[in-house]
């Protein structure tokens, strides 16, 4: 059987198994259809919101970026994980008290205003819309490989699919439609990450071998790795970083991100107590973590292998790395995977120097320039796109067909189960927030649901239109999502719950600054809503104010929306005494079983 | 009533020093021994590297795990406490 024909085949079979589920499950109420009924146990929530959450970037993109940045990049390990932290302790429990359907629910009933209503709900969708351009990137990679198309088709298929099967399931259908996803994907990422790492270390546990000896030259991986990189003029992998102003705020951008997602968040709203609430958050992360204590193991190995490829003299055991780089492979000699890989376009080869070799080297580094002159080189020739390095992993280490099917499978998953749950988020916060509450509250059941699936359908169509455009790398581009996301959503939602003094005024006034001056940073470097070439400044670190990156801007703008928030509080009145009632009663968890019932 | 009042204001002062204690361990293995410290802990090396990268890229992960759970049940314990529980 062919490649093709495997990939089709655990693809296919995947699908059925979701659609199966989901229509099994599929959604009665406009209840069900947002929150499931209430009734999921903590273990089988937590594993769903892990499905919801590691999506085309965790999946796909994160380990090309560590292996690509190195230590530099654990940036994004901790903050997409340190986020649960103060989901658990600072938002979850009391808004699943509250017991609404969704996040503008909550802003508009605790700051008593439609404004600040109206306010969340379009910092939702644009946090919303933000993250489904980084999952259609994801995902139009996946499809392009392995179905052997270009990429922008890649990136329509996607968004068909995506389509279908948010617009029919709801979220009963995605609770445990996403159950099954998760056990596909971490499947998929774990078996070849464990036999990489069997090959290089000998450890069949990834985040064990990472640490231990490369068998094939008997010094540590991670040393090994540096030395290999820095042979090349690269930095070392472990080097430390200069901005570590950047990296605190990229990570807090990260965490504050992550506890203001609106899909998220949904997410607690469907757990019977608030005690299961923090249960469920616990677990979520230890589902999460499955993935990502296995991620910089992949980076790290993939990294290794590919340089090695590259460089067969640098394998083994090497006395001298300025001899070790003379003989890099000969392009006719390139391994399957690249050849395969430069069909989707996403790997290109220039041989520069018209030697007929494959170098691949820093030809940026100043330093390196000398080597790389003596040498003969012209350039680095080959360009490797990182949001491949996770899909083409098991073809780097020759690992059987089904294995390539199986990372198939899980890749589409990851990027599927976040758009769905993202549209949801979208598609509630318009057809009910909007629509229902503000608008027109005699709508029918049936007109919601249809206010609802419009809202989905035109998010798509947005969001794959940009998404043919990225402003970044998936991973990259889901980052700003979380800045967005933590910019506006998160502080006021911490706000509403921990301060009785905050009131409408001050809440409207902090999102906006927080998203408008989120925005501001990241339209001057990425292009007015990320159209390329209108950006007003280069996106390059002498630009960027106190070298703060437009990724790391999110924990300025909560900052911001934070300050704003109490300022504005303070010269206006307090809030009415039902409203310092509601809030009183939120911190407590006692009475929430009925709460849900409104 | 009065007494209610007191027994909550107890309650979320206690809830409020639990997640301050949290919190504190929570920066402290990510922004600090991951980010800010690594220098300081560069002489203690780990698997080819040195700490502060093990943080980075397992430890803080680790560590936000236990706090979760030991928060949850720390609360659950209070909510019985005060009987404010479900």
């Amino acid at each position: 059987m062919s490649q093709f024909a495997i990939n089709l085949l655990f693809v296919g079979a995947s699908f059925a198994l979701y659609i199966g589920i989901a229509i099994w499950a599929r959604a009665g109420s406009t209840k069900d259809f947002y929150v499931a009924g209430g009734g999921v146990h903590p273990i089988t929530n937590g594993m769903a919101t892990a499905a919801d959450w590691m999506s085309a970037a965790s999946f796909i993109s994160m380990a090309g970026l560590l292996a690509s940045g190195g230590y530099a990049n654990s940036t994004f390990l901790m903050g997409w994980t340190g986020g649960y932290v103060i989901l658990a302790m600072l938002l979850a429990p009391y808004l699943r008290k509250f017991g609404k359907f969704t996040v503008p629910d909550f802003i508009g009933d605790r700051f008593y205003s439609n404004t600040a209503r109206l306010v969340a709900v379009i910092c939702l969708v644009v946090a919303s819309v933000t993250y489904v351009i980084g999952q259609m990137t994801g995902a139009g990679v996946a499809f392009s490989r392995f179905l052997e198309v270009s990429n922008t088709w890649g990136i329509w298929i996607a968004a068909f699919i995506v389509f279908l099967y948010a617009v029919f399931g709801g979220m009963k259908g995605i609770t445990y439609t996403q159950v099954a996803q998760y056990v596909v994907l971490i499947i998929a990422y774990t078996i070849p990450a464990v036999f990489i790492a069997l090959e290089l270390t000998g450890n069949p546990i990834p985040m064990f071998g990472m640490f231990s000896t490369h068998t094939e030259s008997g010094v540590p991986l991670l040393t090994k790795l540096d030395e290999v990189v820095n042979a090349l003029g690269f930095r070392d992998y472990t080097a430390d970083v200069d901005n570590k102003l950047n990296m605190v705020l990229f990570t807090m951008s990260l965490m504050v991100g992550t506890a203001g997602l609106p899909h998220v968040i949904i997410r607690f709203f469907t757990v019977p107590k608030v005690a299961d609430a923090r249960w469920s958050a616990g677990w979520a992360l230890v589902f999460i973590a499955l993935l990502y204590l296995t991620a910089p193991a992949v980076g790290s190995m993939a990294r290794l292998n590919l340089l090695t490829t590259v460089y067969p003299d640098m394998a083994g055991q090497v006395e001298n790395y300025d001899e070790a780089i003379d003989n890099p492979i000969l392009y006719e000699e390139r391994p399957e995977w690249v050849r395969t890989w430069e069909e989707t376009g996403l790997i290109t080869y220039t041989d520069l120097n018209n030697d007929g070799r494959i170098q691949v080297y820093n030809d940026a580094s100043d330093d390196f320039a000398d080597t790389a002159e003596a040498q003969g080189w012209e350039g680095s020739e080959l360009d490797v796109n990182n949001d491949i390095l996770v899909l083409a992993n098991p073809e780097i280490a020759n690992l059987p067909p089904w294995v390539i099917g199986l990372i198939a499978a899980g890749g589409i998953a990851a990027a599927l189960s976040t758009a769905a749950g993202l549209l949801l988020a979208i598609s509630s916060a318009i057809s009910h927030d909007l629509i229902k509450t503000m608008i027109n509250p005699k709508i029918s059941e049936k007109g919601e649901m249809l206010a609802a699936r419009i809202s989905m359908g035109g998010a798509i169509l947005l969001a794959t239109y940009l998404g043919l455009n990225p402003p970044g790398f998936a991973a990259q581009t889901v980052a700003l999502a979380f800045g967005i996301a933590g910019a506006s959503l998160f502080p006021v939602l911490m706000m509403g719950i921990f301060s009785k003094r905050v009131n409408n005024k001050g809440a409207v006034a902090g999102m906006l600054s927080g998203l408008l001056a989120t925005l501001l940073y990241i339209f001057t470097y990425l292009g007015w809503f990320f159209v390329p070439g209108t950006e007003m400044l280069a996106n390059t670190q002498e630009n960027w104010i106190l070298g703060i990156s437009p990724l790391s801007f999110g924990a300025v703008g909560a900052m911001i929306n934070f300050a704003v928030a109490f300022a504005v509080s303070s010269v206006t009145e307090e809030p009415p005494q039902e409203i310092q009632d509601l809030v009183e009663s939120v911190r407590y968890p006692k009475g929430a079983g009925t709460a849900l019932d409104h | 009533m009065a007494e209610d009042t007191s027994n909550a204001d107890a309650y979320w002062k206690a809830n409020k020093r639990l997640i301050g204690g949290c919190l504190a361990v929570w920066a402290l293995v990510s922004y600090g021994f991951a980010i800010l410290l690594r220098p300081l802990l560069a002489g203690i090396p780990v698997g080819g590297t040195d700490l502060g990268f093990w943080f980075a890229q397992q430890g803080s992960i680790l560590t936000f795990i236990c706090i979760i759970f030991f928060y949850a049940w720390k609360m659950n314990r209070l909510d019985k406490k005060f009987g404010l529980g479900e």
